[in-house]
C-alpha cells in the first residue's frame, strides 16, 4: 500500500476549493522570515568532497562491533536477513499500519511477535511491544498495581539501576510507594512482603549478571497477594526457566539481544508477557487472530477500547504508540534462527563469557563479584577507578568495563562476552586490561 | 426505540427501576443500539458508596468504552454476575438480563429528580 499522502492532483483541488492560486499563494499572510528563514549553510560542495568529508568524520568512531561491555546491552550477530527484511517498504513505515482492512501482512507479523515472545516467557499473552526494557518495566508494575488495587511495590537492588530510575519516575506520577531490597552476596535474598504491596519485581539474570532464584520470591509475593514481576533478558530464555515456570504473573525484559544493534542504547524494543486473566490491563496494542464475515482468516487490534487513542484519560496507560519495528526485527531474528539456533547462540555467549572470567582473574589486582552461576556477563573489582579504566581501554581499541553505580561496591566494572568472541579477541582484551592495569 | 414507562431515565441513558428501598440501573435500549456489540462489562464492587452522577461501571463495545453513571446517591447492594460472561445480554434485554447493578439510594426522593419515559423520549428528539 502506498501511503503518500497527498497527490498534486489533490492538492490542486483543494486549492481550488478555498481559492488559492498555489501553496505560496495560500501562505502569503506568513512574513517572509517565517516561510523561507535564512539558514547558515557552507557553500555547496562537489558530491566527492562531502563523501571524503563524511568517512573523515566517520574514521573518528570506533566500532563497538566486538564490545565487552556488559549493563544489558551487548554486541551480538545481527544475520543479513534481519537487516534486508526490516528495510523492506511494507515494514519501515512511519505511519501505523493497523487498519485490518489493508495491514494484514503488518498485523500477522506483529501477532507472530506477540506468539513468539509469550512462548519465551512462558506466558499465555505478549502485547505488541513498548519502547524498551526500562518502560515495559514500569508498564508491567503498573499494570500489577492496577490489577491488584496496591499501592506498594518492592523491587530487588538486582534489577538494572536505570530501569530502577525509571520505575521511580513513574511510580511517583501516580502515588505509589517504591522500596529497595538490597542484595546480599550479589543476589536478591528472600524477603517478607507487606500487605499493601501490588507488586514485587526481580531480575533474572540480575543486573550483575548472576543467575536468582527466581520461585521463592515469586512464592513471597504471592502469599502476601501481590503479582510477581520477573525481568528477563529474552536471549537468556533460550537456556533459563522461562518466567512463567516460576510463577511470574508478569514479564518484561528489553529485546536488544535479539538482532538490534547497540546503537548508542538505542532504539531497542520492550516486551511485556502476562497471563490472560490480565490481558483487559495489558496497556499499548495487542493484535490478535480471528475470521472475517466469509470465515477467513485475519487479524485485527483488539481490546481497543483500553487504549490511549480511544479513553484518553481513562486509559490503561499513556503510552500510544509501540516499538514496532524493533520488535518485528526480534520477531526476524527469532524465526531466523529457530529455537535451536537460540539456543545456541546464549550457550556459546555463557561459554565464552566464563572463559573471558577465567582470563580476566589472571590478572594481578583483579577480584571476583559476581557469584557463580552467572549468565554471558559479570562484574569484577578492579584495582583503578573503573571508568578511568574504560577510557584507557577505549584509546586502545576496546570497548569494555562498564562502571558499576557506587550502591553495588567500590571499583566494579561489568565486562560481558557474546557469541561474536573469539578465543584471540578473549586474549587481546586480557593483554589490552591487563596493560591498562600495571 | 423502546422506552418503558415502568421507570426513571438520566439524560446519559441510564434507566432506575424502584424495587421496594433499592432500584435496579442499567442502559436503555437507544444506548445499547448505539454502542454496538457489548463485549465486556466493568462492574462496581459491591458495598460502594457514591454520588449522583458518579461513574461506576464501563461498558466496552468493539470500537469504545463508556461509563456507566450512577442515577442517584447511594450504596452499590449488588451487581449482575451474569454480564461477566455474557455481556451480550446487554444488547438483548437491555431492560432486563441486562441490568448492570443494584443501587439503595440515599433518598428515594432523590429519584424524582430524573426523567419519566416520556421526559426521555423528548431528550433524545431534542437531541437527535
Amino acid at each position: 500500500m502506498d501511503y503518500t499522502p497527498h497527490t498534486p492532483e489533490e492538492i490542486a483541488a483543494m486549492l481550488e476549493k478555498v481559492g488559492a492560486r498555489s501553496l505560496e499563494d495560500l501562505y502569503r499572510h506568513l512574513p517572509a522570515e517565517i516561510l523561507n528563514p535564512p539558514i547558515a549553510l557552507p557553500e555547496a560542495q562537489p558530491e566527492w568532497a562531502v563523501l571524503e568529508r563524511l568517512r573523515a568524520l566517520q574514521a573518528k568512531n570506533r566500532p563497538a562491533h566486538k564490545a565487552f561491555l556488559g549493563g544489558g546491552i551487548r554486541s551480538h550477530h545481527v544475520p543479513p536477513v534481519v537487516q534486508a527484511l526490516a528495510q523492506r517498504g511494507e515494514f519501515l513505515t512511519a505511519y501505523t499500519p493497523y487498519q485490518p482492512e489493508v495491514s494484514q501482512g503488518v498485523l500477522q507479523a506483529t501477532f507472530e511477535y506477540q506468539t513468539m515472545m509469550a512462548e519465551l516467557a512462558g506466558l499465555e499473552v505478549a502485547n505488541a511491544s513498548l519502547y524498551d526494557g526500562a518502560s515495559a518495566l514500569a508498564e508491567g508494575v503498573l499494570l500489577a498495581l492496577r490489577e491488584t488495587g496496591r499501592m506498594g511495590v518492592v523491587v530487588s537492588q538486582g534489577v538494572h539501576p536505570e530501569y530502577r530510575q525509571v520505575l521511580r519516575t513513574y511510580l511517583e506520577a501516580v502515588g505509589a510507594e517504591l522500596k529497595t531490597v538490597p542484595l546480599e552476596g550479589g543476589r536478591t535474598p528472600v524477603f517478607p512482603v507487606g500487605e499493601e504491596v501490588g507488586a514485587v519485581v526481580a531480575q533474572n539474570p540480575n543486573f550483575l549478571g548472576a543467575l536468582e532464584e527466581m520461585a521463592p520470591l515469586a512464592e513471597a509475593a504471592h502469599r502476601a497477594g501481590a503479582l510477581f514481576v520477573a525481568v528477563a533478558d529474552p536471549l537468556s530464555l533460550a537456556l533459563l526457566k522461562p518466567p512463567g515456570a516460576y510463577g511470574a504473573d508478569i514479564a518484561v525484559g528489553d529485546g536488544q539481544s535479539l538482532g538490534l544493534p547497540m546503537g548508542f542504547g538505542g532504539p531497542h524494543f520492550g516486551y511485556l508477557a502476562t497471563k490472560k486473566a490480565f490481558v483487559r490491563q495489558v496497556p499499548g496494542r495487542l493484535v490478535s487472530e480471528t475470521v472475517d464475515a466469509e470465515g477467513r482468516r485475519g487479524f485485527i487490534l483488539t481490546l481497543q477500547a483500553r487504549e490511549q487513542y480511544i479513553r484518553r484519560a481513562k486509559a490503561k496507560s499513556n503510552i500510544t504508540t509501540n516499538a514496532q519495528l524493533t520488535a518485528l526485527m526480534g520477531a526476524m531474528y527469532l524465526a531466523a534462527l529457530g529455537p535451536e539456533g537460540l539456543k545456541e547462540v546464549a550457550l556459546k555467549g555463557v561459554a565464552q563469557a566464563h572463559r573471558l572470567r577465567a582470563l580476566l582473574l589472571e590478572i594481578p589486582g583483579v577480584e571476583p563479584f559476581t557469584p557463580e552461576p552467572f549468565f554471558n556477563e559479570f562484574a569484577l573489582r578492579l584495582p583503578k577507578d573503573p571508568l578511568w579504566v574504560r577510557k584507557a581501554l577505549a584509546e586502545r581499541g576496546f570497548h569494555g568495563a562498564t562502571p558499576v553505580p557506587p550502591e553495588y561496591g567500590a571499583g566494579l566494572a561489568l565486562f560481558a562476552a557474546t557469541e561474536l568472541h573469539g578465543e584471540e579477541d578473549l586474549l587481546a582484551f586480557r593483554e589490552t586490561l591487563a596493560e591498562v592495569l600495571r | 426505540m423502546d422506552i418503558p414507562k415502568d421507570r426513571f431515565y438520566t439524560k446519559t441513558h441510564e434507566w432506575a427501576l424502584p424495587e421496594g428501598d433499592t432500584v435496579l440501573v442499567g442502559i436503555t435500549d437507544y444506548a445499547q443500539d448505539a454502542l454496538g456489540d457489548v463485549v465486556y462489562v466493568e462492574l462496581p464492587e459491591v458495598g460502594r458508596t457514591v454520588e449522583a452522577g458518579e461513574a461506576v461501571a464501563v461498558v466496552e463495545s468493539v470500537k469504545t468504552a463508556s461509563d456507566i453513571y450512577a442515577p442517584v446517591a447511594g450504596e452499590v447492594v449488588e451487581v449482575n454476575l451474569a454480564l461477566e460472561k455474557s455481556p451480550e445480554l446487554i444488547n438483548q434485554d437491555p431492560y432486563g438480563e441486562g441490568w448492570i447493578f443494584r443501587l439503595r439510594p440515599r433518598d428515594m426522593a432523590d429519584l424524582d429528580g430524573l426523567l419519566d419515559a416520556s421526559g426521555y423520549q423528548e431528550a433524545l428528539e431534542a437531541g437527535a
